[in-house]
């Protein structure tokens, strides 16, 4: 469970994230989606305090996370680059992520993907000698590793082979099953029309619409989420050269 | 914080540039205890080379090396991990790898060709040499993202301390000759890590009567144990401050 309430930030003159209030509740898969710049990949940094606000309050469990650093301990985080030590072997960056995490870790790690990926036979090969894809299925897998109740996945299908890309999809869907927050940023609309159940759409900075893929269907009609949303934007789009209009 | 450390000494360990710089030390040292009988004349070759390199390649390799790892560093803050023990983690580990560096390549052939105090004293000033330009190389990494500008910051701070601030040392000199600034020098040093090695070592070696009345000022300063232990102090605060301001940085920054 998040809750977001009236976050600002602003890179110097740039206000990248305006008002921002939003609550996600456990069981969800929520797609964050918007044009490049809309201040996504900003809003998922300050989830995690990478990013820190420069007003409102982040409850991750009910707790504000403001100077706090335990509260990543429920959550699980894909980046949408992998870059690695590059003499570390796959083994000791599972080892060392292990180290940093058991003391809030379950006994048993979850390691669906390390075996789906098949991992395992190139433990011992150093992370720099590693294709982009496989970079990727390392942080799929470190992601997941811990079962965290909150999963946060970063443009996760970019760069993996159609396979991979479905294994990583089913292992998503199993995680909604099992009652996670899982929130995807991705570009690839056909992806989150399969495992998307709400969607939080982000423009210039703040939210324009977040509702269910079903509410948004229905609303404009359409049977595609992609379709839906590019209706939802043309008309926005139509509706800002109106306003500009207006200005002028 | 030791957990992540362990990891970063291990990846920088097998760094091949990490494995060229000692090579080059070693050679360097073995070369110039080799070539000249008298040990001292190899000490002193040794320590104008040392102060040149060992600070160039502490920088800049730092500077590189934090820009290289900002990806890593963004995942281990998405960890339950506080800043503070992330980038202390990344200090220790890259001051450690570049310190063992240091050692094996000019400690191990000064302690067989000179294991007097002497040899001590320039394998203690180099180590805190590397530590402070490690210090320095974050502080100016942690203060720009972009990795350019980093690299220019640090090459700045290199020329200021290995080549500026001598020449504006000398011209504060001459302006005033006709001043006393015996005492004024002995501050003026303090404001420079490189000059504080140097004269840590220069001090150990009987050749102070070459440097005038300042250098007669340096030797009854710098010559008692008690000079060297303020020296030796001075230099750890320029260890200490760059990397506690840096973490003040970081520990506020958007990543």
């Amino acid at each position: 469970m998040i809750r977001a309430e009236n976050i600002n930030k602003s890179f110097g003159k740039l206000q990248v994230l305006r008002n921002v209030s939003v609550s996600l509740p456990q069981g969800r898969v929520v797609a964050v989606i918007g044009p490049n710049g809309s201040g996504k990949t900003t809003f998922i940094k300050t989830l995690l305090g990478m990013v820190v606000p420069d007003s409102g309050t982040i409850y991750v469990e009910g707790r504000s996370i403001a100077n706090r650093h335990d509260y990543r301990a429920h959550i699980g985080y894909m980046p949408q680059i992998g870059r690695y030590p590059t003499h570390l072997k796959i083994k000791q960056l599972f080892d060392m992520m292990t180290d940093l995490r058991k003391e809030n870790a379950p006994k048993s790690l979850d390691e669906d993907l390390v075996v789906a990926f098949r991992l395992r036979d190139m433990f011992e090969k150093p992370l720099g000698t590693l294709s982009g894809g496989t970079k990727q299925k390392v942080s799929a897998a470190l992601a997941f590793l811990f079962s965290p109740p909150i999963l946060i996945l970063d443009e996760p299908t970019a760069g993996l082979d159609p396979l991979s890309s479905e294994l990583l999809k089913e292992k998503i869907q199993r995680e909604h099953g099992n009652g996670k927050l899982i929130l995807i940023t991705s570009h690839v609309m056909s992806d989150l029309d399969e495992l998307a159940t709400d969607v939080l759409y982000l423009q210039d900075g703040s939210v324009q619409f977040y509702s269910s893929v079903d509410d948004l269907k229905l609303g404009t009609g359409e049977q595609k989420l992609g379709r839906a949303i590019a209706q939802i934007m043309s008309k926005t789009a139509v509706l800002s050269k109106r306003a500009e209009a207006i200005k002028i | 914080m030791n957990k992540v450390t362990k990891y970063v000494l291990y990846d920088i360990v097998r760094n091949r540039f990490v494995m060229g710089y000692t090579l080059l030390l070693a050679a360097v040292s073995f070369s110039f205890f080799g070539f000249d009988p008298d040990p001292n004349k190899g000490l002193l070759s040794l320590l104008n080379i040392i102060l040149m390199v060992v600070p160039l390649v502490s920088i800049i390799f730092s500077t590189i090396h934090f820009y290289n790892s900002y990806e890593f560093i963004e995942l281990l803050s998405a960890q339950p991990l506080s800043r503070k023990s992330i980038f202390l983690s990344e200090y220790i580990g890259v001051a450690a790898s570049l310190s063992l560096a240091f050692l094996v390549g000019v400690g191990i052939p000064t302690m067989l060709f000179e294991g007097t105090e002497r040899g001590i004293v320039l394998i203690i000033s180099g180590l805190l040499l590397t530590l402070s330009f490690v210090s320095l190389a974050f502080l100016a990494a942690v203060i720009t993202r972009d990795k350019a500008k980093g690299m220019g910051l640090s090459l700045v701070i290199w020329f200021y301390f290995a080549l500026v601030y001598d020449g504006l040392v000398l011209g504060i000199l001459f302006s005033f000759s006709d001043y006393p600034l015996e005492k004024v020098m002995l501050f003026l040093t303090a404001l420079n890590p490189t000059d504080l090695a140097r004269i840590m070592v220069l001090m150990k070696m009987d050749i102070s009567a070459l440097m005038g009345f300042t250098g007669a000022v340096f030797q009854d300063f710098f010559s008692t144990n008690y000079g060297l232990i303020i020296a030796l102090s001075v230099l750890m605060v320029w260890v200490v401050w760059p990397v506690a301001l840096a973490t003040r940085i970081f520990n506020k920054k958007d990543l």
